[in-house]
């Protein structure tokens, strides 16, 4: 995928594979991923679950977890520095000072018999050497900074004594406690009720102002990468399979799997009173990873599918200014020649 | 069918459950969670009657009260003319094949050592419908229904996608032929491409056997899409309630209207991202406080909300809201003192 400009990129991953060894063989997790982030900004990362959103993440992370994964190639490159072969001491300075993650479910990411203040001082004085006086001064800073009310009284209670949300943005506070660079949130509010998400989505986008900090955004709301998100990878089967700025790509998706992520999923619409048509199904499941052919990987599920697409894995080619999608579509810009048998096929799905 | 065809098929009246929790507090008084507390409502035959709240308001309680899997601790629940909440033994049992539930988790809620067919045909063998072989042909049929193939009876739930496993679940629920399904989440924990093959497959079934759904959503899209009326509840009660073009178009209750400028889309960026941001949390069903539940959250709360518990009122016919602060002419809170902050707000200062 076209990188916006190679020089402001604060991180580029290039071709990135990662392998695990399973039962049925070797799975190509992330096969070929390649974008850029530059400061300050918000990337947001789609897809069905199990698309390798998280992987790629933990891969950046350097948290692949080594058996039965593997990272098989690629670079990722931060600040000049391929983090593939720096050594886990420096990875461990690196995480957490520099780039910082949360989690989905923050209560399984906070040890419950510790205080909220341990957490976060621990993680200060692993990373910056403080004494403990000091970071707990700096841990209560930092939950005022996530506006947890009486930040004094919260440091001494212990996870489960705070609501889902409170705990989001604990976990916010630690992530942040070292003033990364890049901070990557893995569907932080997936668990959240939606007044609550809000608060979480105001608090990243202030940080992310405030602080200059770049965000990878990982989803699978449409809602949340149209409001939050300023570029967006789409994922499918461990590729990338369409890049595109947020208003772009919503506006005018090109592979058939991201117009159908668009359109299956009902949008809160200001005008209610319109006739509610049947949603657009994509049929069928993710296939496993395994049983991936040598062809386009959402080809049992596309309407558009040609000969071509069972042969062979068509590659990203540019449809457009910082556009780029992965289909034999765009290849061949006449979509009537298309073998559309498969169109309105709703068989549901396989196992 | 039974009953007058002008009568709601469901008619929920004034339905409280409490829970009894441990005692507390110096004197060790016995507390209850309030988890419904006075609910009214009526579904009419073949249409979908939506519940939308957040986390603990009391959805699925009163969907298991409404099973009959809850205990009832006040009111009454009508369905079909039947009193269904005094039903005891045979009459129960009848009333119970007039109602089915579809569960949220389609992996933990169907047995997992029982085959796909078996768990189908349960309800028909347990409520003893129809004769042993005519049995059979009901669930081929059935599977047919919801899209799965004859032969994967013979399947175990873990053969099964996430998807696929919730249209067993929607046929175990159509195998007695029922007048209500109650949907609790039916597709919160399926992947967004999986959600809309189960809305289409419910809608579609809804049109072909005349279903009646009580859909119980966390979703505002999903619920403005598929519901025709739709009740908000706020710890325990109903705070408003109308058709979906009504509450959609112009939410009335402060809440309603948080709720809605919260849910994330193409449509609020283009209006520029204004939200409502409502502090904190909701008061805990243990300790209520008196008067209006969401004062402590309101941006428009007043001190008559935190003494007097506002009356449920029906500002627009068939459009019931309880709020102090909206209108008797129906100028809800929001629309006289836009906050600056606030949708549809002018950006200026807020005028409390
Ligand atoms: N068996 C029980 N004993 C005690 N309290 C209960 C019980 N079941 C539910 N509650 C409480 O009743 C309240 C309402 O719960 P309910 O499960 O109905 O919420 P909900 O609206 O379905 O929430 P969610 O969106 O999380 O599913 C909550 O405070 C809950 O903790
Ligand atoms: N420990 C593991 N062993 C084998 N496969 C794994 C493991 N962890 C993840 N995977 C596989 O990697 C793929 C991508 O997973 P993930 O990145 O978690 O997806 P997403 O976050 O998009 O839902 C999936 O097919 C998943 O099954
Ligand atoms: S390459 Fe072929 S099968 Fe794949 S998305 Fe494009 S048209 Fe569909
Ligand atoms: S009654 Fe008062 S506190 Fe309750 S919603 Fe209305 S304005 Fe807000
Ligand atoms: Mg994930
Ligand atoms: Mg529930």
């Amino acid at each position: 995928m076209p990188a916006a400009d190679a020089s402001s990129a604060l991180l580029e991953v290039r071709n990135l594979q990662v392998d695990f060894r399973t039962r049925n063989g070797i799975a190509h997790v992330l096969d070929g991923i390649e974008f850029s982030l530059s400061k300050g900004e918000i990337l947001g990362i789609v897809g069905e679950s199990g698309c390798g959103k998280s992987m790629t993440a933990l891969a950046i992370m350097g948290l692949v977890p080594t058996p039965p994964g593997r990272i098989a190639g690629g670079e990722i490159v931060y600040r000049g520095e391929n983090l593939l072969k720096a050594s886990k001491e420096r990875m461990r300075r690196i995480r957490g000072n520099r780039i910082s993650m949360i989690f989905q479910e923050p209560m399984t990411a906070l040890n419950p018999v510790f205080t909220v203040g341990d957490q976060i001082a621990e993680s200060i004085v692993l990373h910056q050497g403080l004494s403990r006086r000091a970071a707990l001064d700096r841990a209560v800073e930092l939950l005022r900074e996530v506006h947890i009310p009486a930040p004094e009284r919260r440091i001494g209670e212990f996870p489960h004594q705070l609501s889902g949300g409170m705990r989001q943005r604990i976990m916010i506070a630690i992530a942040l406690a070292c003033e990364p660079d890049i901070l990557i949130a893995d569907e932080p509010t997936t668990a959240l009720d939606v007044t609550v998400q809000a608060q979480v989505f105001d608090l990243l986008l202030e940080l992310q102002q405030d602080r200059d900090m770049a965000i990878v955004l990982i989803t699978h709301d449409m809602g949340v990468i149209a409001e939050m998100t300023g570029r967006v990878l789409v994922m499918y089967a461990g590729r990338i399979i369409e890049a595109a700025a947020v208003d772009d790509l919503l506006e005018n998706p090109q592979h058939p799997y991201t117009s159908g992520l668009i359109a299956c999923v009902p949008q809160l619409s200001d005008e209610p009173e319109a006739e509610r048509e049947a949603l657009m199904e994509i049929p069928g499941v993710v296939p496993p990873l395994t049983e991936l052919g040598v062809g386009c990987a959402f080809e049992p599920r596309c309407g558009f599918r040609m000969p071509v697409c069972v042969q062979s894995r068509p590659s990203p080619v540019a449809v457009g200014a910082g556009h780029s999608a992965a289909c034999w579509l765009m290849e061949d810009a006449d979509r009537q020649g298309a073998d559309r048998q498969g169109a309105d096929r709703r068989d549901g799905d396989r196992p | 069918m039974s009953g007058p065809a002008d009568r709601p098929l469901l008619q929920v009246r004034d339905l409280k459950v409490h829970f009894r929790t441990g005692s507390r507090g110096p004197f060790r008084r016995q507390t209850f969670v309030h988890a419904v507390d006075g609910v009214s409502f009526d579904v009419p035959r073949g249409t979908t009657f939506g519940i939308v709240g957040e986390s603990g308001s009391g959805k699925s309680t009163t969907a298991l009260a409404i099973m009959r899997l809850a205990p009832i601790t006040g009111g009454t629940i009508d369905l079909a003319g039947a009193r269904l909440s005094e039903a005891e033994g045979n009459d129960l049992l009848a009333l119970r094949r007039k109602a089915q539930i579809i569960f949220q988790d389609p992996y933990s809620s169907l047995s997992p050592r029982m085959r796909a067919g078996a768990i189908v045909r349960e309800p028909l063998d347990l409520m003893e419908i129809g004769d042993p072989e005519g049995r059979d042909g009901r669930v081929a049929d059935l599977f047919g229904k919801v899209g799965l193939r004859a032969e994967q009876q013979a399947l175990f739930p873990h053969q099964f996608s996430g998807g696929q496993r919730q249209r067993i679940g929607v046929a175990r629920a159509l195998a007695s032929q029922p007048d209500l399904i109650v949907c609790d989440e039916p597709v919160s924990a399926l992947d967004v491409a999986i959600q809309a093959q189960i809305l289409n497959l419910l809608r579609a079934l809804q049109r072909e056997f005349r279903l009646t759904y009580l859909f119980i959503s966390h979703d505002l899209a999903v619920v403005q899409y598929i519901c025709d009326e739709i009740a908000v509840m706020y710890l325990g009660e109903i705070v408003e309630q109308a058709d979906r073009i009504s509450l959609f178009k112009r939410p009335l209750h402060p809440y309603t209207w948080a709720l809605l400028s919260a849910v994330p889309s193409a449509a609020s960026k283009r209006r520029g991202r204004r939200r409502v941001s409502l502090e904190g949390d909701p008061p805990s069903p243990i300790d209520l406080p008196p008067g209006c539940r969401f004062a402590g959250r309101c941006p428009f709360a007043e001190d008559i909300c935190r003494t007097e518990a506002p009356a449920r009122r029906e500002i627009f016919p068939k459009h019931w809201v309880s709020c102090h602060r909206v209108g008797d002419d129906g100028v809800p809170p929001h629309e006289m003192y836009p906050l600056a902050n606030g949708p549809g707000g002018p950006g200026g200062p807020a005028r409390p």
